[in-house]
């Protein structure tokens, strides 16, 4: 059993416990999302002892060489003295200039800065409530001359800050913006690639932000978005993104719904099983998956085995957490 | 002073240029596919560098006993000698696959075929 110091609060942290989980037990707010060390969420750093290197699994040299880990991925070896993210340093207040909604349960939160924001569409922000509670969102347009970011933010049941970003937070109230992170994004190479988006439900967000990025950057490629959902109440921005394929020759738009009713103009079926029934070799694609953690997982080994590179697989890491 | 087998097969580059072909042969082939159902593909992708690195005789960390625990849970699933013999079959047609000379293919199943024992927690 070792121990782990934060400021001056002593926790012990127990054999089959990685620091996470003995930090979440001992109800110290730290953030997190995956659990699993892809999504560099829980990314604290030891000033005092080198993690262990099994920690630091997936980090660039710089941050390793900082002792920066993930706790999520840290079972201690010695006693640590820990540093969580110091939050008034990486959180930026914005400024809420709109809430709409886009259907029957997505909020379409966007928010301005007085000063340039800068992220790469695709990119995820951990957002955080007055009272220290944080959640992980992706941001869902492109960097504006308005400094302004949008999310899309699905009411989970019983989901504390999901309900919160619904019901109490208006237009003219500030929220906490962390940095952007995450690696899941667009960049203007190979631009004659083939690029297939598939997602669930909000995992639109990010595809939609790194589909923008795409055609912005005159990518010449063929791109697919396959966006699924059971009822076509929950698809959303479907007439802006049929309006995008008739502009747009090299993007085709496919909404799938895999309930029974299935209007004409959709796909019936689950996304993933819609998207790999429509190609046969995806040698050479870029493929960006974002949503349903199951959908996410099939796709990324079906994809790669349709001839997907898996340095050209990119998933969103995201899961919801349960409150 | 001769050069170490990881030298000749060519270093990482070599490795990066097998571990897509190997993987997914791996997860195609039906003797061996159903151990691989429920992993994480990145993560995956992680483990299957590793051990190609150590299969081409390059730096590797693993112990016989870390073989035993990887493992473990495989060979309670019913892992067995036929499952080892197809892994190394599809690591031999994937170096075959990108005109790696015969005898150090033979060297890479040497190799592989050091760690059978512990794979297969005997």
């Amino acid at each position: 059993m070792y121990k782990l110091t934060i400021e001056d609060h002593a926790y012990s942290c127990q054999p089959d416990e990685t620091v996470l989980d003995a930090l979440l037990r001992e109800e110290v707010n730290i953030s997190y999302a995956c659990k699993k060390g892809t999504c560099h969420s829980c990314m604290v750093r030891s000033p005092d002892t080198f993690p262990p290197e099994a920690a630091q699994a997936g980090l660039k040299n710089t941050l390793k060489k900082q002792h920066y880990f993930l706790a999520c991925l840290c079972h201690p070896e010695r006693d640590m003295l820990i540093k969580l993210p110091d939050q008034s340093e990486f959180y930026t207040e914005g400024t809420v200039v709109a809430n709409e909604m886009l259907n029957r349960n997505t909020l379409l939160l966007t928010v301005a800065f007085k000063d340039a924001f800068e992220f790469n569409a695709g990119q995820f922000v951990n957002l955080q409530r007055p009272d220290g509670l944080t959640r992980s969102y992706s941001i869902a347009n492109t960097p504006k001359e308005s400094n302004t970011v949008e999310f899309h933010i699905r009411r989970l049941t019983n989901g504390r800050f999901s309900e919160w970003l619904h019901d109490e937070l208006k237009v003219g109230d500030t929220l906490a913006v962390s940095e952007p992170r995450g690696h899941c994004f667009y960049l203007p190479e190979r631009r004659d690639q083939g690029i297939l988006l598939v997602g669930t439900g909000t995992g639109l967000a990010p595809l939609a932000g790194i589909l923008t990025d795409a055609l912005a950057q005159g990518h010449t490629g063929p791109i697919y978005l396959f966006h699924g959902s059971r009822e076509v109440e929950d698809l959303y921005r479907i007439d802006e993104m049929r309006q995008l394929s008739k502009e747009h020759e090299n993007f085709h738009y496919i909404p799938c719904i895999s309930g029974s009713h299935v209007p004409e103009g959709f796909s019936g079926g689950r996304v993933n099983e819609v998207a790999l029934a429509s190609f046969t070799d995806l040698k050479g694609w870029r493929v960006f998956l974002c949503g349903h953690p199951e959908m996410v997982n099939h796709m990324k080994k079906m994809t790669f085995l349709k001839g997907a590179a898996s340095a050209d697989i990119y998933a969103d890491a995201f899961l919801s957490t349960p409150t | 002073m001769s050069k170490s087998l990881y030298e000749r097969i060519g270093g990482e580059p070599a490795v990066n240029a097998a571990v897509d072909i190997f993987y997914r042969k791996v997860l195609n082939d039906d003797r061996i596919s159903r151990f691989f159902d429920n992993v994480d593909m990145e993560k995956q992708a992680a483990k299957q560098k590793a051990f190609l690195t150590m299969a081409f005789g390059g730096p590797h960390h693993y112990t016989g006993e870390d073989m035993r625990k990887g493992h473990a849970h495989l060979v309670k699933m019913g892992l067995d000698d036929s499952h080892f013999d197809a892994v190394v079959e599809d690591l031999g047609a994937t170096l075959e696959e990108l005109n790696v000379p015969q005898e150090l293919i033979t060297e890479v199943v040497d190799i592989c075929e050091t760690t059978r024992n512990d794979v297969l927690g005997r």
